[in-house]
Order: structure tokens, then sequence, then C-alpha cells
């Protein structure tokens, strides 16, 4: 399948979500397996005909050839039990106009509707990211196989089980009840997708598909949707300041470098920008929430040019409201909340906290890298050298290793 | 989150199976394999010829050299693995108690998390 033009690509990636969301609305969520059968239909005929025969509103006629096709395809599925029930279905929609509620609905609003059908959370986060990445970012099975380096058969089986698992659940999540309760797995699918671009990259080749990017162009989706509310504007925030410093989280031999060792001029200033300016919009007044508390986190940050001059009393303050926030049973909070405690209080009252944070998490990931920083910053280099040994063994992240062991190697050998 | 499942075998073990023992392992394994197809966890698995057919090119002084089997000493050998992609170790874990080897005495799994792959142009 050769694309109609970069063009053509990226307005079909746009509209196939809108398509699939009108679809899903007509003939109920039970239905979204054949739904998105239909749009997939629709959007090879789109490339097959538009190039000669460009259509005048391409929503509307992608919407009705895939409906088309949604009737072809049950009418054909004779082994479904409650066929009957389908075609009772097809005959009012089919040829109606876009009426009531749907008129009324932007873009953003079909966007949502499906992002929060792919994160249902029955699904499991895997399927829940793959079915993302497919129905609402538009990717091909091929383009999230390679996102994943998995094998394609992998990701289309991982795909048809999630539209399955939908359609037995059924249900009617078309009409929104309660926003807020259902965008919290939206928000933590996406967040994952980011934190998963970040954990992957280490000495791979350069991928096709960047999955940091499609996180964050369905947050911009998201925040359109939704624009006025706290944690959304939080979460693209949070996801725009992470990504501002990719370019200096990585040496060149894919080593990763740690927040305070970065060359800060490496980070990528319009995206420094547009995050502090979200934080600046979206925090006054609003109930903190555990994304926009870590946004403002990761604003401070990039306000300050260097570890030195950053205001470590106001972040170890936002932490403390983060875990009251989310309930103090998150590790990952009260490891980095411990980094900001040892700027303010010193590593010595760090490391009190360090124990007893593993005395209730033993064996959490990156706590014997934290506790190797401060017992090196202290002078204890003979535990400092064991503390980056455990850590080096213990960590999945080749590029965290790598940079591990290079501290490891400095302490036992400082003449370099 | 990828992982290893690498089975352990005896071959000792493997001889005494009776031959409904050794049909009740197939049909778990194509069950196994079935299974994590099915849920679009399984990225592939390889069974390994017996041991006597290894061959180990071992540097000795600097040079490569070649010779016959492994370590005679060693009982249990790699028999062969699955490659799965599971949402957390407590998953691949309970994959790793599904495959029929889990249950006979003598055979044992490890489970392993994956740092890097790279499958070329997959």
């Amino acid at each position: 399948m050769t694309p109609v033009t970069t063009d053509g690509e990226d307005l079909l990636r746009d509209l196939a979500p809108q398509a699939l969301a009108r679809l899903v609305r007509s003939y109920g969520t039970g239905q979204f397996d054949v739904c998105e059968d239909a749009v997939q239909d629709a959007l090879l005929a789109a490339h097959t005909q538009w190039p000669a025969d460009p259509p005048s509103d391409s929503l509307a006629w992608l919407v009705s050839v895939a409906r088309r096709r949604y009737v072809d395809r049950v009418r054909s599925d004779s082994r479904r039990r409650d066929r009957e029930a389908r075609e009772a279905l097809l005959a009012e929609p089919l040829n109606g106009p876009v009426t009531g509620a749907d008129a009324r609905l932007s873009p953003a609003d079909d966007s949502l509707l499906l992002l929060q059908l792919c994160c249902h959370p029955a699904l499991p986060r895997p399927a829940q990211v793959a079915l993302t990445l497919r129905a609402v970012a538009g990717l091909t099975t091929a383009q999230i196989a390679n996102v994943h380096q998995l094998p394609e058969a992998t990701v289309a089986q991982r795909i048809t089980r999630a539209k399955r698992r939908l359609a037995e659940l059924g249900g009617d999540l078309s009409r929104p009840r309660d926003a807020a309760e259902r965008l919290s797995p939206v928000l933590d699918v996406l967040y994952a997708m980011l934190t998963e671009a970040h954990h992957t990259t280490s000495g791979t080749p350069a991928r096709d598909t960047d999955l940091a990017a499609e996180a964050i162009h369905l947050a911009r989706l998201l925040h359109r949707a939704m624009p006025d509310d706290p944690e959304v504007g939080g979460l693209l925030a949070l996801m725009l300041l992470t990504e501002s410093r990719g370019p200096a989280r990585q040496t060149a031999d894919g080593a990763l470098v740690p927040l305070d060792e970065q060359d800060r001029t490496r980070w990528d200033r319009s995206l420094v920008r547009e995050g502090i300016a979200l934080v600046e919009t979206t925090a006054p007044g609003a109930a903190p929430g555990p994304y926009l508390l870590q946004a403002c986190i990761a604003a401070l940050h990039a306000e300050a040019p260097d570890t030195g001059s950053t205001d470590w009393a106001e972040i170890l303050a936002l932490y403390d409201v983060l875990q009251i926030v989310t309930g103090r049973g998150n590790p990952t909070i009260a490891l980095n909340r411990i980094v900001a405690e040892a700027q303010v209080h010193g590593a010595g009252t760090a490391l009190d906290s360090l124990d007893r944070l593993e005395q209730v998490h033993p064996g959490l990931p990156r706590l014997d890298a934290v506790r190797a920083h401060l017992l090196e910053r202290q002078g204890r280099e003979t535990e400092a050298a064991d503390a980056y040994r455990r850590a080096a063994r213990a960590t999945h992240n080749l590029a965290e290793q790598q940079y591990l062991l290079r501290r490891l190697r400095t302490l036992v050998r400082p003449s370099t | 989150m990828k992982y290893l499942i690498l089975m352990q075998v005896d071959p000792a073990v493997l001889e005494q199976l009776t031959p409904e023992q050794g049909k009740a392992i197939g049909d778990g394994h194509a069950a196994f394999i079935a299974q994590t197809k099915e849920s679009g966890e399984f990225i592939g698995t390889q069974a390994l010829a017996d041991p006597s057919q290894t061959k180990v090119v071992r540097s000795v002084a600097g040079t490569p050299q070649t010779s016959d089997g492994p370590f005679a000493e060693a009982k249990e050998y790699l028999g062969g693995f699955y490659l799965v992609d599971v949402e957390d170790e407590a998953r691949a874990l309970e994959l790793a108690r599904l495959i029929p080897d889990s249950t006979i005495d003598g055979l044992a799994l490890e489970v392993r998390p994956v740092m890097f792959s790279d499958f070329g142009d997959l």
C-alpha cells in the first residue's frame, strides 16, 4: 500500500478516528471490532480512489464508505448469533445525515470517545497501548510492531484480541457519564507510552515511528477536546517538559545522562516554553492532581539553569503534596521525593528515608542507584561502589546500566 | 516487558517419561503456544536438539577452538525457550507455570528479563 501523498497520509490519519467514532456511535461500542475493520476497508478505498477522484468532503466520504462496508460485513457474518439484532440497527443510521447529538460533537469529542474505548480498564496495558496506536493514532500494525520491536503477528493478535474483548464488554460508552472518572485510565495509558518510549531506546537502531511523538500527539488531541481539565493540561505539560530533555538524556554511545549532569543548553527550548506556558495557564486555582503536580515539578527543573540553582525546597513541597494526593502508596514518587530531600536536608537525612522506604518496598528499582549517589556524596566510596554494583545488576535498562557502570569505574579508579 | 523463559531439561528425566506423559507434554506445549498467541504475548519459541549434538567454540589462549559437547558432567541442559512480551514479571511467571515442564520433577523453567533485542527486519 503506497501512500497517496504525505499530506494525504496525514489527513487520513486525522480522519480515521473521527470516522470510527461516528460508526461506533451509530452501531454501539459492542460493534467496535466490526466498525474498526470497516474503517480500515474505507481507508484502503480512499488510498486507491482519492488520488484520481478527491472527494469534496473527505470525512463524509469516509463515513459513508465505512458504513457501507460495515453493512456488508455484518450481512456476510452469518456465524454470529446476534445477527438479527445487528440487522435491526442497520436500517436507521445508514442513510441519515449526522443528526442529534452527533451533529454537535467535534472531532475532538470523537478522539475522546475512542481514547476512552481503547484505554478501557478491562484491557491489559499492552493491549490498551496497541489499540490506541491503531485506532486513535492511526498507525498500521507494522508500524506498531516497529515501535515495540515485536513481530507483526504478535501485535496483530493483541489488537484482534483487544477488539474482541471490547465487543464482549459491550455497554454504551458513547454517552459519557462521568468524564473525569473514565479519563484517568486514558491519562495513564498516554503517560505509559511516553515512559516506554524513553525506556526502550538504548542502543537500538533508530525507529521509523516514534512512540513519544505519538503519545504527545494523542495528548494534544485530548487537550483540544478538554482544554479546561487541569489533569489533561498537566499531563500534556509533563510530557512536553519530559520530552524537551530528550536530546540531553543520552550520550553518543547510548548511556543515560541523569538530570543533574545534563547539558541543559541541549534541551528543546520550544518544548520547554510550551510546557511552562501550559503549566502557568493550567495550575492557578486548579485542584492539584498527580499529573499537574508532576508538571509543576518538571517546570521548576526546566526553569533552572543547573542543579545548584534549582528551587529544591519548592520541589520537595510539591512532592509532599503529590504523596498525599496519590495516597502515599507510590514508591517511585517516594524515591523521587528522597532525591529532592537530599538537596534540601542533606544526604544523611535522605539515606535514613531511603532505609525506611526499602523496608516497605524491598527490591524497588533505582533505589540502590539513589543510595549509591547519596553515599558517594558523603564520601563513603566503598559502600557507594557496592550500591552501584547492585544497581547495575538489578536494572533491565541497558542505558541505565551503562551509566551506573561508568559511575562505578570513576569511583574505583578516580584517576581520570 | 520481554521475558525469555528458558527450559532446563535433564535427558535422564525425559527418558523415563511414559508415552502418555510424553504426549501430555507435547499437547501442553501446543496449548501453551496457542494460548499465548491468542493473547498476543507470544513472540517466538525454539526447541533445541539433544545436548549430544552440541559443539562448543571457545577461546584457548586467544584462539577459537572447537570441541564436542558441553561439560560432560552437567546434568541439566538448555532444551529450548519461549520469548514472550508480557505486562510484568508476575505474568511471565504465571505463563511459565502453564508450561507442562513445570509439573515434572527434574525439569525447570528459568524466567529472565530481556534488556535488549533486535530481530532485524521483522
